[in-house]
């Protein structure tokens, strides 16, 4: 077995509210996500929102470090609905055409019964004005197997054109 | 406009073992019982570089540590940024006796474990090593992201990894795996 391995992907031919991987197989040790992101806000930038096993309870909590060319700055959310990623990797419409955010996402364990830690590092440098990069510690307190990731704009209503989403299985079997 | 609800189901595509393979475990270890440390020895000096993902536990809020070659000389020193959902630091250290791969910690068994992504550039080569460290400990209302980078300044290609916890030991549940680049 190839130790990482594309489970699915999908690059956008036309504009979508969502994308859903479901069913991911159990078969691997961690999962890693590469997103390439657009969305139709009207602003510089967006915010990734992700929600795990259709899990809307408070479970998710994070932290993140953000930095925008000019200064550095830190905040967190406990007990939300969902994970953002809070204006790291993902482009608005208005930010300089065909440029899009760029956001891996690792979660590791993601089938031990046990609190799920995982990790966010987003880019979004479009060379004009305001683009920020932020790593990101999160947490989904829930002990149950990962079998489905549901991603959505924050403030757009769409990921446009051209995002791309790739799901990989790491395994250490 | 007109908005698509996509689901991607299956089909998952099938792994290509019959391609090259530049990403490959070397060795993985799940603690059953709270340990001080964990150790890759022997490693192949076939690769680029080495990657460590390290999801711990530990018994007293601990943050992992690198010990390369069993080197406990003052050959370490890093690079941090760090920000707990309030404030970022960043600071630097020089002199020590073994690499800092991130901040905050992570809880005891059963609790809410952490992760460290781990990269060691070139461990193979005659030059100094590069590590790299992405270290996430969120706690639901505590922790920190923390991204630190490590120079250790040996010419002697890696071949001994030891994790260490600065804080108490290993718990039980830990997990490291160590995986193999190859550029070739």
């Amino acid at each position: 077995m190839a130790t990482y391995t594309l489970i699915s992907s999908n690059v956008l031919a036309s504009s979508a509210a969502s994308v859903t991987f479901s069913a991911i197989p159990a078969t691997y040790t961690d999962l890693v996500l590469r997103l390439s992101l657009r969305t139709n806000n009207s602003g510089l930038n967006d915010s990734l929102s992700m929600i795990i096993n259709s899990d809307t309870a408070t479970n998710y909590s994070f932290r993140w470090l953000r930095g925008n060319g000019a200064a550095a700055s830190s905040s967190s959310a406990t007990s939300a609905s969902a994970f953002s990623s809070n204006a790291g990797g993902v482009n608005g419409d208005t930010s300089t055409a065909n440029t899009f955010g760029s956001i891996e996402l690792y979660i590791p364990s993601y089938t031990v019964s046990q609190n799920k830690p995982f990790s966010l590092m987003g880019v979004g440098e479009n060379n004009a004005t305001t683009a920020y990069m932020n790593p990101i510690a999160a947490l989904w307190s829930n002990t149950s197997t990962i079998t489905q990731l549901n991603f959505t704009p924050v403030s757009g209503t769409s990921f446009l054109s051209g995002s791309s989403f790739y799901l990989y299985g790491i395994s250490n079997a | 406009m007109v908005l698509i609800q996509l689901v991607i189901q299956s089909p998952f595509t099938e792994s290509k073992d019959n391609m090259a393979t530049t990403y490959e475990k070397i060795a993985t270890t799940t603690l059953g019982s709270a340990a001080a440390n964990i150790t890759f020895s022997s490693i192949s000096s076939s690769y680029t570089d080495l990657r460590l993902a390290v999801t711990f536990f530990t018994t007293s809020n601990g943050n992992v540590l690198l010990e390369l070659n069993n080197d406990t000389s003052s050959l370490y020193s890093y690079t941090a940024i760090r920000a707990n959902g309030s404030t970022v630091v960043s600071n630097r250290s020089t002199a020590n006796p073994n690499a800092l791969m991130g901040f905050g910690g992570s809880g005891a068994a059963g609790g809410i474990p952490a992760l460290s992504l781990i990269d060691i550039f070139s461990y193979a080569g005659s030059t100094f090593k590069t590590i790299l460290s992405n270290t996430s400990s969120d706690k639901n209302g505590s922790g920190f992201t923390s991204s630190l980078v490590n120079l250790y300044r040996s010419t002697t290609a890696i071949s001994t990894v030891k994790l260490l916890s600065d804080a108490g030991n290993f718990d039980v549940g830990t997990t490291a795996t160590l995986y193999g680049i190859k550029a070739a």
